[in-house]
């Protein structure tokens, strides 16, 4: 049990990173379906960086600017151009795909130095539950701070209730004076610089290594996984430690006593989304996502 | 530098939008290809221009473009009607195993030539049921039809990773993850003797001008292209919006599985893991090239292969990844929304103290 307590903790924050960014620009209004693409950028950046200059802090950093930079480009297309934003986030996931595999193809097959544990093994508790929840790397805990914070955010700062108010109604928001798409295009950076660091997660704490395409779809459960915990980050924590679950049981189905093929083990964080939406949208909790939500703003009309 | 809308949309613009948007793209994939220190006249040689260097080029080119022709013009389809079918990989997915499955299961003493067409049509039904679930829950539940269809596109490949591994895999396979090999009655005829051309590409043709009357010419086609520009005027025309929704889903996911079960029977011949070469992905940027017509769409398909054939030729001679393509294809979307952006705007150049 404890092994595979460890494991999702793990396998739970790239989600989380990358679900609290998305989830940041979704309240301003704005859906970005490239996050399978930035957290792709983040990762082979931070990877990039670590490798040459042997410092994970610095690959961190590279990793949400690769992210931002990224989610730069969506929002110059989506909101400078004022673009349909599905189509704009998809063209990001494909972008990051390619450009990705095109940064990272000398990088194949090499490895880095995983990110050491916040507290050495030596000096944690004998309990096995105790080392399974107080092992990790600072990214891990990183993640969970960075929930905190944005619930604050949204909720008790002055620029977060702005921020919500531009996401529901942003014509409104505008006429009092508020700068929409400024605050617009920082959602969407910030959210940008999340993913990245769920990528640079990926490829210096999780593998640690480069691969085309290493993300393996976690990009559109993050996405998924805002919807699931009804936009607000402290149901992230839940709902990123429970899917992680779900995606791992198909490696530990066996020793958790379930005989099922792994396929169909693996099926279930995206049949369980959609579950998810079909349930929250049905109980008329569509109140709970923003009003804007991929709605192009246009500051002359 | 800001946005100014026009009174009308420029014609001008809606034409010239997706020839900039291209010339945009090789150019700006030029510059980055010398910056990564690539020889860049080198990599428009061999992305660009070798794939219609010779005629088996062009005929490989033909046989990438059918998909996403099939694909492209069903999305233009759905996407005209503001519904957002980003799931086409899952439809494509079930196509190919609706198909796969009647080829594999009819007994062989029974085969004859009408098998071919029997797997065409388990490839729309496997399609249209893929896109049937998330127009029904968008209808009745209200859930959003990007992220079910999503959603699905895993589940699907899920789906068939398990069919080629387990019940379906070749049983003198060696355990390799792949089904027995198709009858030849369930597999397509060559069209060009000596290339790998097949009937598919008629059928996409068909298909393609089917839709265009279909979207111009009939009231169901007009309720579409209404529900997408004004959906409240649709809404006061009395066409029903879950009706239109469930057509175009049907319609759209019925093409992607029919293109699915075209690759499969063609190509392929065979059930394995991995089918799609991205297809149901970069369909959707061949819907947005054609001006969401599916006319448009066979044309914009032919642009889209060449990063297919380009990619592969890069592969080999300049030994660049083959994801490479990706890059390409993200280009030109990004170009391609901005352009369009132009057909209802005007760029005006104007200082600060002039606003």
């Amino acid at each position: 049990m404890e092994p595979f307590i460890f494991a999702m903790i793990v396998a739970a924050t790239p989600l989380l990173f990358a679900a609290l960014g998305e989830l940041v620009a979704e309240r301003s209004g704005v859906l970005n379906l490239g996050v399978e693409g930035m957290m792709l950028l983040g990762a082979v950046a931070a990877f990039a960086v670590t490798f040459s200059t042997g410092s994970s802090a610095m690959g961190i950093a590279a990793g949400a600017a690769a992210g931002a930079a990224a989610a730069a480009l969506f929002a110059l297309v989506a909101l400078g151009f004022t673009a349909n934003q599905a189509a704009s986030g998809l063209a990001l996931t494909i972008f990051g795909t390619g450009a990705s595999g095109l940064i990272g193809q000398g990088y194949v097959g090499k490895t880095v130095t995983p990110l050491p544990p916040v507290v050495p093994a030596e000096n944690l508790p004998d309990s096995p539950i105790a080392r399974a929840v107080l092992g990790h790397d600072a990214m891990v805990y990183g993640a969970l701070a960075l929930a905190v914070l944005v619930w604050f955010y949204i909720n008790y700062t002055r620029s977060g209730l702005k921020l919500r108010a531009i996401g529901d109604d942003a014509e409104s928001a505008n006429a009092v004076g508020l700068k929409v798409l400024r605050s617009r295009f920082a959602a969407v950076l910030f959210g940008g610089a999340c993913a990245g660091l769920g990528g640079a997660y990926l490829s210096l704490a999780y593998t640690p290594l480069w691969g085309e395409n290493m993300t393996a779809g976690r990009g559109w459960i993050a996405l998924a996984l805002v919807v699931f915990a009804g936009w607000g980050p402290m149901r992230l924590i839940f709902g990123a430690y429970l899917f992680a679950a779900a995606s791992l049981s198909q490696f530990y189905g066996e020793t958790l006593g379930l005989s099922i093929p792994s396929q169909f083990l693996a099926m279930t964080p995206y049949l369980a989304t959609i579950i998810a939406l079909v349930v929250i949208s049905a109980a008329g909790a569509r109140r709970a996502a923003p009003t804007m939500l991929g709605r192009p703003f246009r500051p002359d009309r | 530098m800001r946005l100014e809308r026009r009174t009308a949309p420029s014609m001008l613009f809606a034409v010239l939008s997706p020839l900039l948007a291209v010339a945009l793209t090789i150019g700006a994939g030029l510059a980055l290809m010398a910056v990564m220190g690539k020889d860049p006249v080198k990599v428009l040689e061999v992305y660009f221009l070798s794939p219609f260097a010779d005629a088996y080029s062009r005929s490989e080119l033909m046989v990438k473009a059918i998909p996403l022709a099939l694909i492209g013009s069903g999305l233009a389809l759905a996407f005209r009607a503001g519904v957002f079918n980003i799931g086409a990989p899952g439809q494509y997915t079930l196509g190919a195993i609706f198909a796969g499955g009647v080829a594999l299961f009819v007994p062989e003493a029974y085969a004859g030539l009408w098998l071919l067409p029997l797997c065409m049509v388990a490839g729309v039904i496997g399609g249209m049921l893929w896109g049937w679930i998330p127009a029904i829950l968008r209808i009745r539940a209200g859930a959003n039809e990007i992220l079910v269809s999503l959603m699905l596109t895993y589940v699907a490949a899920l789906l068939l990773d398990w069919l080629v591994r387990g019940p379906w895999n070749d049983p003198l396979g060696r355990g390799f993850p792949k089904s027995a090999s198709f009858p030849e009655e369930a597999l397509m005829p060559i069209l060009l003797p000596g290339t790998r051309l097949h009937w598919g590409l008629p059928l996409a043709v068909i298909v393609a001008f089917a839709l265009w009357y279909v979207l111009y010419h009939t009231r169901r086609g007009f309720s579409v292209r209404t529900m997408g520009m004004a959906p409240l005027a649709a809404k006061f025309a009395g066409f029903s919006e879950a009706k239109t929704i469930t057509w175009v889903m049907l319609v759209s996911g019925g093409l992607a599985g029919l293109a699915g079960a075209v690759e499969v029977t063609s190509t392929i011949q065979q059930l394995q893991p991995d089918i799609s070469a991205g297809y149901g992905f970069t369909a959707i940027i061949v819907a947005f090239l054609g001006r969401l017509n599916p006319i448009g769409a066979l044309i914009a398909a032919v642009a889209l292969a060449v990063t297919y054939i380009g990619g592969e030729n890069a592969q080999i001679l300049l030994k660049l990844p083959k994801n490479v393509s990706f890059l390409f294809q993200g280009m030109l979307l990004f170009f391609l929304l901005a352009c369009d952006t132009l057909v209802h705007y005007r760029l005006r150049l104007r200082s600060r103290a002039g606003a």
